[in-house]
């Protein structure tokens, strides 16, 4: 059998790299750090400020971001920050802030063991997300009825009361109808409806089409599944609506969140013990990233840059002014490249050129650069692109500072070893940066940059180190030093004192608008990606281990599919989209559906699943369209006759 | 808004070695004994695993009772006279000790050399014919290591594999009597099993029969040493659920991966990339430094 346990590893980077001649050459931190400044300069000089973007590192800490963010802010003077975050869950950002101004999932991980309904929507956590599962399992233990919603018979699936196998791209429909079910079997809270929510009247017209067998033949799941869904999940006394990124992983994922939201307003599900929303995250920080501000739109604390008095503040606390607009999202940085605008990037910990969709286009953009400097652990396919790159430590083990996590808790990191070789932590390389170009910071420590944040923003000010370590970890908002707030955000909703409600959680109106990228005879199957259980997005830091699990990229498609287009398991095979083309081994998978295929991004190196993917981007959020291309399967050898 | 408290639990008072302590109604005896400042031995016992009664090395005395009762599972109940070293529990500790470390391969066991010494247990009393479990190790991955030479048949790491925690059921008790084995199905080598190397029957093994490849082959080497190790509690880097990991660091290299189990976000559990995927950062490759 053939064997691919251990991809190509990397190694870790040891040393500043500068490009010389066209090649990349061993380089003292000196001129290294010299020569990403005078770049950074001289573009900024040339065009201004809003040359310069910087993609912060979702799998660094708090500390690193709030730093990287204000050396955006401060620094280079732009509002052009922004992280991987987008590639994943900015949909839900941006879904959760509409409806309740707040961006961070609405539960915690306990309040799934005592939920009595769990759905759990786009969501493979039983693999990807392993631990987060396993509260989901003491809930069924404990006699919760789950519900897993996902084109493919997942893991998750597996343990689920009902799987309602929706297509691709149609989870708008599906909520939809579950809405209208509620609304029609009067199972809606009417008193919720009016004390918290807007919008009720025009959502309800919205969904009205919106019939179980309408939803049937559009989400191809059964009527009386969805009817039983809905009348579940409206009849639970707590219920959990959990999704990944299933729900944004689309072009309109944004959209696709407020449906969900909407099912949570139209039955009263948030802002109670056990009952919530909420997104699992894909990276250790993607919610702290955002919440340091590390993002085009906010400051550290999620505080909106529009908003003058907050602004005012920052502009205080730095002695700086701030941009009165949004940044450059990620999306819009690359087509800033495009465009010539922006003309020096500065990578911190991110492989866009192997984790973006359509990876030709984004290499293309990248290569446009006046300068770009990488910051990372590894020699990466983007680092390999830099003009300067930078080694630093690996945040997890290698630095002091904290994360947050899909609950809101965030936690202490703590440094356990010596980076290897000159790897230095990102917070001094940041500082050095900085001081070259003409701000003298100075941070004795991690604790010393977290404090600062906890100045700034409310949410953290009660967070000492102290206290994160005696309590393992706090969930935001935590604005005092002397309490602790409830483990679920938005009891607010529940106030009869409309003071204390505060703003309306508003129903959204939404269109159905299925995958950008058709199917149709020459393009006829459906490619959806994901992430299995023992590896991690690009495989950069998963290859390191010898996984027995581990078997390499496949292109993995039903018994039927199999038969039809006569490809046996293990026969290399070559798979085509409107934008690229990759060769990869069968793999058999009696979980998913007729016409639906799947696919990892965790082998880049051996097959570029992302050069099938397609740029098909949220309008709100930024979001690709990962989870739908529409691609063929072609036999590479004819098949002899016999 | 408020969130559920659990009911209160009243206070009862149970006495321990002639001394009155007052825990919570529900606790057990192990837990009344802890608060009156008692060591109890215990080995099959888990602090985040249901008792299984197999070890029967932490037998206290109840008065009145007809047999020892094993204090991890054993309620205390208000009135109750506990005797944690009276003569009829300490032999019958000193025999669990003689049996289990007549057949067994205590070497990894933490304390149990020190349970030997403080109970008089002398193990080679049945003489050097006696059966043990002797085998070789079970080395068919790369990640961890089954040395059922060590295994006292516990149990832990069967409810960890199964419906306390991992739910993946992988591994089961096999055989019967002396000749029962932990299995996994048809005895096929991991790799062939439901195993998701998630190592939480490694967090939870009380006898080092269960380990990192990494430990076993250093232990192997002769150069395993945890008085040199540092223990650093941090995050795990792979997703966003936050699972706590400490990183067991020995020569600047991470040796083994636990994490707390009184921890809100795992309980002790984690998944194979927390477990065991940690090699990224320690490959250094020998031509970068040059």
């Amino acid at each position: 059998m053939k064997k691919r346990n251990r991809a190509e590893h990397y190694d870790r980077l040891t040393h500043p790299l500068v490009r010389e001649n066209g090649e990349l050459r061993r380089a003292t931190w000196e001129e290294a750090l010299d020569r990403a400044a005078a770049g950074f300069r001289r573009n900024v000089a040339a065009h201004g400020p809003d040359t310069f973007a910087m993609l912060s590192c979702a799998r660094s800490t708090n500390e690193m971001n709030y730093v990287g963010q204000k050396f955006t802010r401060v620094v280079m003077g732009t509002n052009n920050v922004d992280s991987c975050n987008r590639t994943c869950h900015a949909p839900s950002v941006a879904g959760l802030s509409a409806a309740f101004g707040s961006g961070g999932g609405t539960s915690s991980y306990q309040e799934v063991e005592d939920a009595d309904v769990i759905i759990m929507w786009g969501s493979a956590a039983r693999n990807a997300h392993p631990i987060f599962f396993q509260h989901v399992l003491k809930g069924i233990r404990k006699g919760a009825r789950m519900f897993a919603v996902d084109p493919r018979r997942t893991g998750t699936a597996e343990w689920a009361d009902r799987w309602l196998g929706l297509n691709v791209g149609t989870d708008i429909p599906l909520a939809h109808a579950v809405a209208r079910e509620i609304i029609h079997a009067g199972l809606h809270n009417t008193v919720f409806i009016e004390r918290a929510t807007e919008g009720f009247a025009e959502f309800a017209a919205s969904v009205e089409p919106w019939t179980l067998s309408v939803a049937e033949q559009v989400t191809g799941v059964p009527a009386a599944a969805i009817r039983e869904l809905a009348h579940t999940y409206a009849q639970a006394d707590r219920a959990q609506l959990c999704w990944t990124l299933g729900i944004t992983e689309h072009h309109n994922a944004t959209d696709n969140v407020r449906a969900l939201i909407n099912l949570a307003l139209l039955t009263g599900h948030v802002g109670r013990y056990g009952s919530g929303l909420s997104p699992l995250r894909g990276q250790n920080n993607v919610q702290g990233g955002g919440d340091m501000g590390a993002i085009p739109n906010r400051l550290p604390g999620f505080q909106d840059i529009l908003d003058p008095e907050v602004r005012a503040r920052f502009e205080a606390a730095w002695q700086t002014p701030i941009q009165p607009r949004y940044g450059r999202n990620l999306t819009e940085m690359l087509e800033g490249m495009a465009e010539g605008e922006v003309t020096t990037c500065y990578l911190i910990g991110e492989n866009p050129v192997q984790s973006e969709a359509d990876s030709l286009s984004c290499i293309k953009r990248l290569s446009m650069l006046d300068h770009l400097v990488v910051q990372d652990i590894f020699l990466t396919k983007t680092a390999q692109m830099a003009d300067v790159v930078l080694p630093a430590g690996a945040a997890w083990c290698e630095s002091d500072g904290t994360f947050t996590n899909s609950e809101r808790r965030v936690q202490r990191v703590r440094k356990a070893l010596v980076p290897p070789g000159e790897a230095r932590d990102d917070i001094w390389i940041l500082c050095e940066l900085a001081r070259r170009l003409g701000h003298d910071w100075q941070y004795e420590s991690a604790e010393e940059v977290w404090n600062e944040v906890r100045g700034l923003s409310p949410a953290h000010a009660g967070m000492s180190y102290q206290r994160l370590a005696d309590l393992q970890g706090i969930q935001w908002p935590c604005p005092s030093e002397d309490s602790l707030e409830p483990p679920f955000l938005h009891g607010r909703l529940w106030e009869t004192d409309p003071a204390k409600r505060g703003r309306l959680a508003p129903f959204a109106v939404l269109e159905h608008s299925p995958p950008v990228d058709l199917l149709d005879e020459e393009y006829p199957l459906r490619l959806t990606t994901g992430r299995r259980l023992d590896s991690y997005n690009t495989g950069v830091q998963s290859s390191g281990f010898a996984s027995p699990l581990r078997r390499g990229e496949n292109i993995e498609l039903s018994p039927e599919d199999a038969a039809r287009l006569g490809v046996t398991a293990g026969e290399e095979v070559r798979i085509s989209s409107r934008r690229g083309t990759v060769v990869a081994p069968v793999y058999i998978d009696p979980a998913l559906r007729p016409g639906l295929v799947f696919m990892t991004m965790h082998f880049p190196d051996e097959v570029d699943t992302n050069a099938l993917t397609i740029e098909a981007t949220c309008p709100i959020a930024g979001t690709a369209e990962f989870k739908a291309a529409a691609v063929r399967i072609d036999r590479l050898v004819t098949a002899k006759a016999g | 808004m408020t969130v559920p408290l659990r009911p209160p639990r009243r206070l009862i008072e149970i006495t321990v070695d002639g001394e009155a302590v007052r825990v919570p109604e529900g606790d057990t005896i192990l837990d009344a004994c802890a608060a009156a400042g008692k060591d109890i031995p215990t080995l099959c016992y888990g602090d985040t695993l249901t008792p299984k009664n197999a070890c029967r090395v932490c037998v206290v005395e109840v008065e009145g009772a007809r047999t020892l009762a094993p204090a991890c599972s054993r309620k205390a109940e208000a009135g109750m006279v506990v005797g944690t070293a009276t003569e009829r529990a300490k032999h019958s500790r000193k025999v669990v000790l003689e049996l289990l470390a007549s057949s067994v391969d205590l070497s990894t066991t933490p304390r149990a050399a020190e349970w030997i010494d403080e109970y008089g247990a002398d193990p080679a009393r049945f003489g050097p014919d006696a059966a043990t479990v002797a085998q070789p190790a079970k080395v068919d991955n790369e990640l961890y290591v089954r040395d059922y030479a060590k295994c006292i048949l516990c149990y832990k790491c069967v409810d960890a594999c199964g419906d306390q925690w991992q739910n993946s059921f992988a591994i089961a008790v096999s055989g019967r009597g002396f000749d029962a084995t932990i299995s996994t199905e048809f005895d096929a080598p991991l790799t062939d099993s439901a195993c998701v190397y998630c190592g939480n029957c490694v967090e939870v093994c009380p006898t080092g029969a269960l380990s990192f490849k990494t430990e076993f082959d250093m232990r192997e080497a002769g150069t395993w040493n945890e008085d040199e190790q540092t223990q650093t509690t941090t995050i795990c880097s792979y997703c966003g659920v936050g699972c706590n990991l400490t990183l067991h660091v020995q020569e600047n290299q991470i040796v083994k991966v636990t994490s707390p189990h009184d921890n809100p976000v795992t309980h002790g559990n984690l998944c194979i990339k927390g477990r065991f995927g940690f090699q990224h950062v320690q490959n250094v490759g020998a031509s970068t430094d040059g």
